[in-house]
């Protein structure tokens, strides 16, 4: 079992997931350069947050065009699991791996608070070791994390059971007072047809040691951990 | 050859930028302004070589591919004659 960690200029994310995995999870993984081609024999790709090329044009858009992003989609569409935090899901709705986009926030400011987010699904390879309406305590960092689609998506996304995390209050609640930056539905993250690719704003990686205010992002990484040792054991 | 390509949110999106100038300027004591939106502005200068028609096929490619996100936004693309660009 192998993760890869990808780096941008402007992550700044990317230590943290490199930790959790290394550390917390004791599995070996990589940072791979942006400018890199070619992915190597990876089993999960992180995206992870912070500000590739500046926010520059608008929050992702130019990490799309980095070298690296054309096996990601390779690697995706072979059914590779690839986990976009924050920038990193800003990235996959600008790539087209995940459908819609992330807006400046409703109240305009940058948020930086620890939120609750409900659990919507588990049937994927990053929560199945949730429990369904499960409420998580985890941090969110951005200033463009507000989701929006048009509404024929949003029924599809519903339809499929793609709504992975909403915002919620601390009772699981989905109110739009619990609504930290205006997103459509609450919509906290979002995975595609084949789930195997999930994008979200919170942060998992910075809330998976007692220490940080919050473990509940640690089982979406043994959530992985697991299906993979499952899947090489054939 | 130059070109401008203006880059805006779409009417059904919400613009909170606009509206923090808005209220703004408001504040300030501008009168009569009922609404604000704010997009983004692209000069840009293409090489001699190229022909206006090729020109308005390639910057509308790149508005829809890379300078606009078509989730959010719209684009318009205008090539200026030469004898305007003074």
């Amino acid at each position: 079992m192998k993760f890869g960690v990808v780096v941008f200029p402007g992550s700044n994310c990317d230590h943290d997931a490199y930790h959790v995995i290394s550390k917390v999870l004791g599995q070996p993984v990589d940072f791979i350069w942006h400018q890199q081609t070619t992915l190597g024999e990876y089993d999960a790709v992180i995206l992870p947050g912070g500000f590739s090329y500046g926010d520059y044009l608008r929050a992702g858009a130019l990490a799309r065009f980095s070298p690296i992003m054309g096996a990601v989609r390779e690697f995706a569409a072979r059914g590779g699991f690839v986990l976009g935090i924050c920038n990193g899901f800003q990235i996959l709705c600008e790539s087209g791996l995940l459908p819609g986009a992330l807006m400046r926030n409703r109240g305009r400011r940058f948020l930086c608070q620890f939120v609750h987010v409900r659990v919507e699904a588990t049937d994927t390879p990053f929560t199945h070791l949730y429990r369904e309406g499960q409420v998580l305590l985890l941090p969110i960092a951005h200033g463009e994390g507000n989701y929006y689609c048009d509404p024929e998506t949003l029924a599809e996304l519903r339809r499929e059971r793609r709504i992975v995390f909403r915002y919620c209050d601390a009772d699981g609640k989905v109110t739009e007072t619990a609504n930290p930056n205006g997103s459509l539905d609450n919509i906290a993250g979002i995975c595609n047809r084949e789930r195997n690719v999930l994008g979200m704003m919170p942060h998992p990686e910075r809330a998976s040691e007692e220490i940080l205010g919050s473990s509940d992002g640690r089982l979406l990484f043994h959530s992985l951990a697991l299906i993979l040792a499952a899947m090489a054991r054939g | 050859m130059k070109a401008t390509v203006h880059v805006t949110l779409k009417r059904s999106v919400l613009d909170p930028q606009g509206q923090a100038i808005h209220h703004a300027i408001r504040t300030l004591g501008y009168e009569g302004i009922r609404e604000i939106r704010q997009g983004k502005y692209f000069e840009i200068e293409l090489e001699e070589t190229i022909s206006p028609e090729h020109a308005r096929a390639l910057l509308e490619r790149l508005a829809r591919d890379v300078l606009a996100n078509p989730v959010l936004e719209e684009y318009r693309v205008e090539i200026l004659a030469r004898e305007e660009e003074q």
